[in-house]
């Protein structure tokens, strides 16, 4: 893979977040794209500041200090690069920051196009206040006022198949109409039409009184397929939209932005699909973003690809992640005994102070456990039924795990709450590079390939994760892998144990297994190849026999001595 | 690179100016230089009320949309009493729509009539005593006044003002339930911290006028959420007194008129807030600061939560175990011990 430069240009990439902006500075160095410098601040959408021009201007006053570059004069940016050097060619901004889109979903079907509605919604950052459809045994009324008490920013209209029903659909348009009618102008929502196309004409110009609707290809053109895509991207717009008037200084920003700002998630997605693309294996690559207020999702694979906004993060989020799980869920992760009033208490506490930094060994225990469990969701959310397995790599960003954990920490913190199947590769991204190559991608795709190619990544290393029904302590796999330089290696596996093979940070190796017991590395059992060869991550690479679900002593004292040994394994 | 940070006040006196807006468009009621009471509506919406929907051509008995439209008497804006004429057919044996109750009809749309019934103005309360400094046309205005001020971390979105009585002697006194009494009635009361549901149950039935507390423990929370009164958390949850600063300033203040604004947006770094009006006038609060030394802070996450202090030095980083470099700062705590302290974990007093 190597692309050569046409014509080079400087490119910064801002990321506004909820806690935190980002700005990251690509460059050509020695005839190569790379990542020169990165900055991250608190971000100053609130108070006192309410505008993101301040923590845009501390990021770039950081980056100056950092490169010696001077890319502001009276605190505007310069664009684009002068003669001396200063300033870049390119600008892209994208956010996630910002209060999520309230949405009302219409439907026909609950479980049919309301269910499509819903995928579309859940790709970027919304909050479905009201839902309905055929199903809803409201009345007319009550509908009306259940959408007014709302208070939505957009509604999204799904529903009838092309060709299909009319009757129905024309139903719902005139009770949004009717709603519509009673909202003063400057109060109405944003409409988005993915529903029979059949009839596009009529509903539009029944709505056109009233709002200008967006319009985009039915979402459910026929009962068997879904068609996302265009009704995710037109959501990306309206969420740009929307956010530009929450947001101060956003849309001063997007005057001299490349492209029109876009959502992280969406960002991150792209490269994702990029990413698969590359790979040209069917085994598919997973982003996982774990945010302060939403964790984006993205999984590509093959042709299909989906994205998740899930509301639930390690700040802003992290009262929704509570309220999703049982405290025992998160305690017994702890390698020491702490009180059960103190975690709960203190988790609840840390809901306050999203940027807040864990100090001490038992608090930075207690979010490490409580990370675990939001991973767990994470999890649940993308398989509940087959778990995680196959895909090559995962990639990981977010501050909580690329920077606030060590390499080792992170990557058993990633195994436990993940609890992938099989080969896979975990990847970290402590700089935002994904969000910021997924926003540059349109604009030079040379640029993206060649700072991926300069491992500005983390490669934590290759995890292989059999199951087995064999006992506890029973011999059930030999490990033999040679190294580039011929070196040869044997290691014996446990049922339960967790077993790094010190393969060096970048050097390749092949890797034979020879199961002594029934094991398989996919859910179905259905493997095919025993040999393959890896890259060795900053941790080596490690083999987690530790089995599916993972399964905790009930025992405090075993459990935790059990915490501390996986730890020791690792070197956590 | 010079740090700002934006600060967290707890200030004997300032000159406060707080803005009060409508979602929407509406109506402003107050003007330039006018006295208000915290109680006093500074500005009105029009907020809609139940709905009611008429189908002309169901009750009337017709096929057509537009013959049903000709059939109404009524136009949008109209307000109807119980039983006036809506529509009717003519003719020997006329069919007639009445409305079934008093209301506004507010849309016509395909032979259908929708009738607003009990709409309720949204109100906008000025929420302190103070001057009308600036107006905003359809929208609401800034209300100043001078007072002591005092940001919690956490509201139950509810507003309202009393007499302060402390109730904890320390900063980290519990409340429980049978330090409450009807005396109290009327009250804003300030406890150190509470574990107890039954204190807050009682506190609601006196009923005081608000709580302060330091801290509150996990499992109240909903409890404390769903009270009919404000509710401030001054520290957070769990068992942290009292920090010293508020500690003192509210002590001094006993039997002075409170004013609690438990409403707040968190994702906008908003914060509680209660206001002590004062017959003096303040400057008004530094809204960012500098991180520099002799800075007065506040660290706000265990294992020193609620605990003041004095910047020595600030660092632009500081290296963590996990390999994370952070910017941090070296302080003193009122105990003469010094800790380093991640930026993130501190609220600068100003």
């Amino acid at each position: 893979m190597s692309s050569s430069i046409v014509e080079a240009e400087s490119i910064l990439a801002v990321d506004i977040g909820s806690v935190f902006t980002r700005a990251l500075l690509f460059d050509v160095v020695e005839e190569r794209y790379r990542m020169i410098a990165t900055a991250q601040v608190r971000s100053t959408i609130g108070a006192p500041f309410f505008d993101i021009s301040e923590s845009i201007f501390q990021a770039l006053t950081r980056l100056e200090e950092i490169t010696g570059r001077h890319l502001m004069e009276e605190a505007h940016l310069i664009l684009p690069t002068q003669d001396d050097g200063s300033g870049v060619d390119r600008f892209v901004l994208t956010f996630s920051a910002g209060q999520p889109l309230r949405v009302v979903a219409m439907g026909l079907l609950e479980d049919v196009s309301l269910a499509s509605a819903r995928k579309v919604l859940e790709s970027t950052y919304c909050h479905i206040v009201e839902q309905i459809s055929l199903n809803d045994r409201r009345k007319p009324e009550a509908q009306i006022d259940a959408i007014l008490r709302a208070r939505p920013d957009l509604v999204l209209i799904a529903g009838g198949t092309d060709q299909g029903a009319t009757r129905s659909m024309a139903k719902l348009i005139d009770l949004l109409v009717l709603t519509l009618q009673l909202l003063p102008p400057e109060s109405r929502p944003d409409v988005l039409y993915a529903g029979n196309t059949a009839i596009t004409k009529q509903v539009t110009d029944r709505l056109e009184p009233f709002v200008r609707p967006h319009v985009v290809p039915n979402v459910r053109p026929n009962i068997d397929q879904e068609n996302l895509l265009p009704a995710q991207e037109k959501l990306s717009e309206i969420v740009y939209l929307r956010r530009s008037h929450q947001l101060g200084g956003l849309q001063s920003y997007s005057t001299i932005s490349s492209v029109t700002p876009q959502p992280s998630l969406r960002a991150f997605g792209r490269m994702i699909q990029f990413l698969n693309k590359l790979s040209g294996t069917s085994q598919g690559v997973l982003g996982i973003d774990l945010g302060s207020a939403t964790t984006g999702v993205a999984a590509a694979r093959q042709e299909i690809f989906s994205m998740l906004a899930l509301p639930f993060g390690s700040g802003y989020g992290l009262a929704a992640a509570l309220e999703r799980t049982p405290l025992e869920s998160i305690t017994r992760w702890l390698p020491m005994h702490v009180p059960d009033e103190m975690v709960r208490d203190y988790l609840w506490h840390r809901t306050l102070y999203p940027a807040a930094v864990p100090q001490g060994l038992e608090f930075q225990a207690i979010e490490q456990a409580m990370l675990r469990q939001t991973l767990a969701l994470v999890a649940n959310r993308i398989s509940s039924e087959e778990g995680i397995y196959g895909f090559e790599p995962i990639l990981v960003s977010g501050y909580a795990l690329t920077q606030a954990l060590s390499p080792a920490q992170a990557l058993l913190t990633l195994l436990d709450g993940l609890q992938p199947i099989g080969v896979t590769t975990f990847i970290l991204d402590p700089y935002g590079l994904l969000t910021a190559l997924g926003a540059i991608a349109p604009l030079n795709p040379t640029l993206v390939v060649q700072t991926l190619e300069s491992n500005a990544l983390l490669n934590l290393g290759t995890v292989i994760a059999p199951i087995s029904a064999a006992r506890y302590g029973t011999p059930i796999l030999k490990v033999r892998y040679e190294l580039e330089n011929g070196e040869t290696s044997t290691v014996d596996v446990r049922q339960g144990m967790l077993v790094p093979l010190p393969i060096p940070n970048g050097q390749r190796a092949r890797l034979h297994l020879h199961p002594l017991r029934p094991l398989h590395l996919t859910p179905t059992g259905k493997d095919t190849t025993r040999s393959f060869r890896i890259t060795g991550g900053l941790l080596g690479a490690v083999i987690d026999a530790r089995g599916r679900p993972l399964e905790l002593p009930s025992d405090s004292a075993r459990r935790r001595d059990l915490l501390k040994r996986w730890m020791a394994a690792l070197g956590s | 690179m010079t740090m700002i940070l934006p600060a967290h006040h707890i200030l004997p006196l300032a000159h406060l100016r707080r803005l009060r807006l409508l979602n929407g468009k509406g109506r402003v009621l107050v003007r330039p230089g006018q006295m208000v009471e915290a109680t006093d509506v500074i500005a009105e919406a029009p907020a809609p009320g139940q709905h009611l929907l008429l189908d002309v051509r169901k009750a009337l008995g017709v096929q057509r949309v537009s013959e049903a439209e000709q059939l109404i008497e009524r136009q949008v804006g109209e307000r109807v009493e119980k039983g006036d004429i809506l529509a009717q057919t003519r003719g020997l044996f006329a069919r007639i729509l009445r409305a079934p109750v008093a209301g506004q009809v507010v849309a016509i749309y395909k032979g259908q009539i929708l009738l607003e019934t009990q709409p309720q103005p949204y109100r906008l309360l000025a929420g302190l005593p103070g001057q009308i400094a600036e107006v905003f046309p359809e929208r609401g205005a800034i209300v100043e006044t001078h007072g002591a001020l005092i940001q919690g971390v956490w509201g139950n979105q509810q507003n309202n003002h009393g007499l302060l009585t402390m109730l904890a002697e320390t900063p980290d006194a519990p409340l429980k339930a049978d330090l409450l009494d009807l005396t109290l009635r009327g009250s804003v009361i300030v406890g150190g911290t509470c574990d107890q549901a039954e204190a807050l149950k009682s506190a609601a039935e006196i009923p005081v006028r608000g709580i302060i507390l330091g801290s509150l423990s996990a499992p109240l929370l909903p409890l404390a959420t769903d009270l009919n009164l404000p509710v401030i958390l001054l520290e957070g949850i769990g068992q942290i007194p009292i920090n010293r600063l508020a500690f003192q300033l509210l002590n001094t203040n006993q039997k002075r008129e409170v004013y609690l604004q438990a409403s707040w947006n968190p994702a906008l770094s908003e914060k509680p807030e209660i206001v002590i009006p004062l017959p003096a006038e303040g400057k008004a609060p530094e809204e960012a600061v500098e991180v520099a030394p002799g800075r007065t802070v506040r660290i706000i996450l265990p294992p020193h939560a609620g605990v003041i202090g004095k910047i020595i030095q600030p660092h632009s980083t500081v290296l963590l175990r996990s390999g994370q470099r952070i910017p941090a700062a070296e302080v003193e705590l009122e105990n003469s011990q010094r800790v380093t302290v991640p930026l993130f974990n501190l609220d600068i007093i100003a």
